[in-house]
C-alpha cells in the first residue's frame, strides 16, 4: 500500500493534487468485518476518477466516507482522506458541517429522494448558498443561483424556482441536485451513480453537464458506477473495485486497452456492444458481500487465471507504469493479452429472416388505455416463430404496456387484435385457456418484486408445475431440478428463500419459473435493468442460449439499445406509444431512418 | 401514464443492509426477536404470563370451592384461613379471584380470534378486489365503526339475550372493521408487487393468491393488531360481565365480582379491588406486548426498506 500511495504519476504530476485517499478501511460496526480495505486513490484538479465495481463491492461506502459519513452499521476504521492536505477524518463536527456541501459535495443516486419534497427548489438551492455563506449579499447569491441554473441548463425564472421537486422530471431533479453540488464551487465532488434512474437521452445530457462543470471549475470528481460504458467517455482515470479493494487503477486508456487485472478485462467484456462485433460475456457468479469474501484474492473463484497462490494471499500493489497500479499475482501475463475491446470474427451468429416466417404473436392496430388516457396508439407488430423481437424505448414509451397487453396483464381497456398462432387472445390472462397461459410466459423487470419472499424456491418453482401439469411428487422434484439446471442454478437451493440469493440469481430463478411452464413465447420485460452490467451480460447469454436451444419465440423489452444485437433478430423502436421504426436489427442499427432512433443511438453510451 | 418503470438499483440493494441471511428469512420471526429485545415487551410478556398462570393454575391451589360459604358476608381478611376475606354472600374472595380469571381470558382470546379471522378475510378481499367490492364493504364497515364498540355489543346482547357465545361473537365482530382496515392497507401494498401478478398470469385461483401469496406477507402488522385488539377484548368482556351480561351468578368471574361486591366496598374492598387490579394489570401487559411488536415492526421497515 505504501507503494500505492507514493506512486504519484508522471502523467498527472503537473496537475495539482486535490484529493488523496490513503489506506482507507471501513468495517461493519459491531462485527468488525471489512467492507472496504486498503483503498488508496488520488484525484487531481479538473479530473474525473471513475470508481467502478459490481454491487456489494463497497464503492458507495468509499464515496460517502470521503465526506466522513457512514450509514448505520458501518464505521471508518483507518486510513486518511485528505483534501488539499487536510484530513477530513480528523475534523470535528463543526468543521465537517462547513466542508460538506462546501469544499466537498455529494450527488446521490436517487435525487428524488434527496430533495426535500416540501420545499420549493429555489428555496433549497438558496439554502445551500446561505448555509455556507456564499458571496457577501443576497444579490450575490441570487446572481449565483441564476448562474447555477444556467450551468445545468435549467431555466432560472421565478416560476421555475417556485416549483416543488415533484413538479420536475427525473432528469431535471438530478440536474437540480448537481447544481446544488456545484453551488459553492467545491474542490471535490462525489457522484454516486447519478444517472442510473434516467433515460439514455437524459443520461447523456447529465454526463455532459458533469464533464463541463468539472473541467471549467477544476473540480476533482469521483464518479461511482457499476457501468464502465457510462464512465468511458467521462472519466480521465478509472479505479476498479472488487470486494472492497481497489484491484486496478489507471488512466482510461490504460485500463481499456491494456487492463492488467482479469476482473477489469471481464468487466469490459460484459459491456453490451452496439456494433455487435464483440460477443457479450458475463462474469459467472457474483461479487461477494462483506463477511462472505474468500481469503486471499476475493476474485479467485470467478477468475480464469487463478493459481494456488491466489487463495492464500492478496497480491501486493504492482506498478505497471507510473499511475497504473494493479493487484494481481499474474498481472504481467494478463496484461500481455491483447485489448479486450477488439472486434472478434464470428462472434455473432447472424440469423437471416426468411421472407415469410410463421407468426407466433401478431398484434394488429392495438390501442390501449391507462384509466381513460390512451397510451398505445394503433400498434402493429409481430413475433415470428423462433425469433426474438426487441422492443426498445425510453420510460413512458409504452413498451411495457404493449408487453403486458400480450401477456394478459394490462387491467385497462384494450382495442384491436392480439393473436397467438392465428387465434385471438382474451384480454385478461384469467380469460385465457390453460394451454395459452402456459404457452405465453412473462418475466418481470424486478426479481426483487416478482418472487414471493415468504416462499421457498421449491414452492416458487412448483407454482407453474401445479397449475399446468398433473405430476407426482417425484416428477415435480425432477422438473424443478431440471428448471434450475437450465438457468445454471444449483439444485441445493430448493429449500432456500429468494432473499438468500443475489440479484442475478433471483432473475435466473424467475426465468426458471417461466421455463418450468414449458412456454412457446417468452416475454422479457426489462429483465436486466435491475442488475449489474456483468450480471446483465450473463443473463443475456443465458436467454440467447435458451432461445436457440429450445426454439423459443421471444419478446425482449428494453431501454438499452446496446443490448439489442446480442439477443434479437428484429427490433421495434417505440416512442410515445407508437412504433417509430421496425426492422431487422442490423438494418435498423446501421442505417436508422427515424430521427428518434438516431438520437437514441447517439445517446447510448458505448466504449 | 403507463406502468411506472423503475430501473435503478436502489441504494439498499446496491449496498445491502447489514442483516444476516438467517435473520432475514421471516419478517415476523425477525419482528418477534426485535420486539423481545425491548424491555417493554419483556415486562408485558411477564405480566401476561403471570395473570394467565393465576387463571390457569388458580383453581388447583384455591383453598375452598368457589360456591362454598365460608364466613359471614363481607368478613375482613384473616391470616392463614381467609387471606382476602369473604364476599357479599360469604364466599372466600381469594378462591373466587383464583377461579374468576379463566372466563375473561378465554372469552377475550376467542373474541379476538374471531375478529381477526373475519377482519383479515374482509381486508384481504377488499384490498385485492378493489373496485365496487372494496367500496361497498368498506363503507358498510365505516358505518359499523361509527358506533362505539361497547354500545354495539350492548345493543345486540340486550336484543338477543346474554349468552356467552353471543358475547364472544359480537365482541369479535365489533373488532372486525378495525382489523379489516389494517389488513386491507397491507394487502393493497403487497398486491402491487409483481409476484402477485406472476401468480395471476399463471391463472392461480384468486382465493389461493389471497391466502398463499398475500397473507404470509402481511402477518407482521396483523400480529401487532392482534395484541392491541386482545387488550380491548379483555376490557369489553370484563365490562359486559360487570353489567350483568356475561357470566351469571353464582359463577366466579372478575367482572361479575366487581359488580356483586361494589355495595360493600367501604367495609370490605378486596373482592372489588383484586379483580380490578388483575384486569388492569392484564390489559397493561397485553398493551405492552402490542406496543413492543409495533415498535419492532416500524424499526424493521426502516432498516430493511420496502423491497
Amino acid at each position: 500500500m505504501e507503494s500505492a500511495t507514493t506512486a504519484t504519476t508522471a502523467t498527472t504530476e503537473e496537475r495539482e493534487l486535490v484529493l488523496k485517499v490513503e489506506g482507507l478501511r471501513i468495517v461493519l460496526d459491531p462485527s468488525g468485518v471489512d467492507i472496504d480495505d486498503e483503498v488508496s486513490m488520488e484525484i487531481h484538479r479538473g479530473e474525473v476518477l471513475g470508481l467502478v465495481g459490481e454491487s456489494a463491492s463497497g464503492k458507495t461506502t468509499v464515496g460517502t466516507s470521503l465526506l466522513d459519513y457512514q450509514r448505520r452499521g458501518a464505521k471508518i476504521a483507518g486510513g486518511s482522506v485528505e483534501i488539499d492536505g487536510h484530513n477530513v477524518l480528523d475534523m470535528d463536527a463543526g468543521k465537517l458541517r462547513s466542508i460538506r456541501g462546501g469544499a466537498i459535495s455529494y450527488v446521490p443516486q436517487d435525487s428524488s429522494a434527496s430533495l426535500n419534497p416540501a420545499l420549493r427548489i429555489g428555496t433549497q438551492l438558496m439554502e445551500i448558498l446561505e448555509v455556507h455563506g456564499f458571496g457577501s449579499s443576497q444579490a450575490d447569491r441570487e446572481a449565483r443561483l441564476a448562474q447555477m441554473m444556467a450551468e445545468v441548463l435549467l431555466p432560472s425564472d421565478k416560476a421555475f424556482l417556485r416549483r416543488y421537486p415533484h413538479q420536475l422530471s427525473g432528469g431535471q431533479q438530478q440536474r437540480v441536485a448537481i447544481a446544488m453540488a456545484f453551488a459553492n464551487r467545491p474542490k471535490v465532488i462525489v457522484l454516486d451513480e447519478p444517472t442510473t434512474a434516467l433515460d439514455v437521452t437524459t443520461q447523456a445530457h447529465v454526463l455532459e453537464t458533469v464533464r463541463d462543470l468539472t473541467r471549467s471549475y477544476g473540480v476533482a470528481a469521483l464518479y461511482i458506477t457499476h457501468d464502465l460504458a457510462v464512465v468511458a467517455n467521462l472519466a480521465d482515470r478509472i479505479a476498479v473495485m472488487y470486494a472492497g479493494k481497489v484491484v486496478e487503477i489507471g488512466t482510461r486508456d490504460e485500463l481499456f486497452d491494456k487492463g492488467h487485472h482479469p476482473y477489469t478485462r471481464k468487466l469490459l467484456a460484459s459491456i453490451p456492444d452496439i456494433t455487435g462485433e464483440r460477443a457479450l460475456r458475463g462474469i459467472p457468479g457474483w461479487a461477494p458481500r462483506p463477511g462472505q469474501r474468500p481469503p486471499g484474492c476475493a476474485f479467485t473463484p470467478r477468475c480464469d487465471w487463478a493459481v494456488d497462490k491466489c487463495t492464500e494471499q492478496f497480491p501486493p500493489v504492482e506498478v505497471v507504469s507510473p499511475g497504473h497500479r494493479v493487484r494481481c499475482w499474474r498481472y504481467k501475463e494478463v496484461g500481455a493479452q491483447g485489448a479486450v475491446l477488439q472486434a472478434e470474427t464470428g462472434a455473432r451468429t447472424v440469423m437471416e429472416t426468411a421472407a415469410e416466417e410463421k407468426q407466433i404473436i401478431s398484434v394488429r392496430d392495438v390501442t390501449a388505455y391507462y384509466q381513460h388516457k390512451e397510451t398505445l396508439h394503433g400498434i402493429t407488430t409481430a413475433v415470428a416463430e423462433g425469433h426474438c423481437l426487441s422492443l426498445v424505448g425510453e420510460s413512458g414509451s409504452g413498451k411495457t404496456t404493449l408487453a403486458r397487453c400480450i401477456a394478459g396483464l394490462h387491467p385497462h381497456k384494450i382495442v384491436g387484435d392480439i393473436e397467438f398462432m392465428g387465434k385471438p387472445l382474451a384480454r385478461d390472462a384469467r380469460g385465457r385457456s390453460r394451454a395459452i397461459r402456459q404457452a405465453i410466459q412473462y418475466i418481470f423487470q424486478s426479481p426483487y418484486s416478482s418472487l414471493n419472499p415468504r416462499k421457498t424456491i421449491a414452492q416458487i418453482l412448483s407454482q407453474p408445475l401445479k397449475v399446468f401439469f398433473d405430476l407426482s411428487r417425484d416428477e415435480m422434484e425432477d422438473r424443478m431440478v431440471k428448471a434450475l439446471e437450465q438457468v445454471a442454478l444449483d439444485s441445493s437451493l430448493l429449500s432456500r428463500y429468494p432473499d438468500q440469493l443475489s440479484g442475478g440469481e433471483r432473475q435466473r430463478l424467475a426465468i426458471a419459473r417461466s421455463l418450468a411452464a414449458e412456454p412457446t413465447v417468452l416475454i422479457c420485460d426489462e429483465v436486466t435493468s435491475w442488475l449489474d452490467v456483468s450480471v446483465q451480460a450473463a443473463i443475456i447469454e443465458l436467454l440467447a442460449a435458451l432461445q436457440r436451444d429450445m426454439n423459443l419465440s421471444m419478446l425482449f423489452v428494453t431501454h438499452n439499445l446496446a443490448l439489442v444485437r446480442s439477443i434479437s433478430q428484429e427490433v421495434a423502436v417505440m416512442n410515445d406509444g407508437r412504433i417509430v421504426e421496425y426492422g431487422l436489427v442490423d438494418a435498423v442499427l446501421e442505417d436508422p431512418q427515424a430521427d428518434y432512433t438516431k438520437k437514441l443511438l447517439s445517446d447510448t453510451p458505448t466504449v | 401514464m403507463s406502468t411506472p418503470e423503475i430501473r435503478v438499483n436502489d441504494s439498499e440493494l446496491v449496498e445491502p443492509p447489514v442483516v444476516h441471511a438467517d435473520r432475514r428469512r421471516s419478517e415476523w420471526l425477525m419482528m418477534l426477536r426485535e420486539a423481545w429485545r425491548m424491555g417493554r415487551t419483556k415486562i408485558g410478556v411477564g405480566i401476561f404470563a403471570f395473570i394467565v398462570l393465576i387463571a390457569v393454575a388458580g383453581p388447583w391451589v384455591a383453598p375452598y370451592s368457589p360456591t362454598e360459604f365460608v364466613a359471614p358476608p363481607f368478613s375482613p381478611p384473616e391470616t392463614s384461613t381467609m387471606w382476602l376475606g369473604s364476599d357479599y354472600i360469604g364466599h372466600d374472595v381469594l378462591t373466587r379471584v383464583l377461579y374468576g380469571g379463566r372466563t375473561v381470558i378465554l372469552l377475550a382470546l376467542a373474541a379476538t380470534v374471531i375478529g381477526l379471522a373475519l377482519g383479515v378475510t374482509l381486508g384481504l378481499i377488499t384490498g385485492y378486489a378493489r373496485r365496487w367490492i372494496d367500496e361497498s364493504v368498506m363503507r358498510i364497515l365505516d358505518v359499523v365503526l361509527a358506533f362505539p364498540q361497547i354500545v354495539l355489543t350492548l345493543l345486540f346482547v340486550s336484543i338477543l339475550g346474554p349468552r356467552l357465545w353471543l358475547i364472544v361473537v359480537i365482541v369479535g365482530v365489533s373488532h372486525a372493521p378495525r382489523i379489516a382496515r389494517v389488513a386491507r392497507a397491507a394487502t393493497l401494498e403487497v398486491s402491487q408487487r409483481d409476484f402477485v401478478r406472476a401468480a395471476e398470469a399463471f391463472g392461480i385461483a384468486r382465493w389461493k393468491i389471497l391466502f398463499n401469496e398475500i397473507l404470509p406477507s402481511i402477518t407482521s402488522p396483523l400480529l401487532v393488531e392482534f395484541g392491541l385488539r386482545l387488550t380491548y377484548s379483555i376490557g369489553l368482556i370484563a365490562a359486559l360481565s360487570f353489567l350483568g351480561f356475561g357470566m351469571q351468578p353464582p359463577a366466579a368471574d372478575w367482572g361479575l365480582m366487581i359488580n356483586e361486591n361494589r355495595i360493600g366496598i367501604i367495609i370490605q374492598p378486596w373482592p372489588v379491588l383484586m379483580p380490578v387490579l388483575l384486569i388492569g394489570i392484564l390489559t397493561i401487559g397485553t398493551n405492552l406486548i402490542a406496543d413492543g411488536l409495533g415498535r419492532a415492526l416500524i424499526g424493521i421497515e426502516r432498516d430493511t426498506g420496502v423491497q
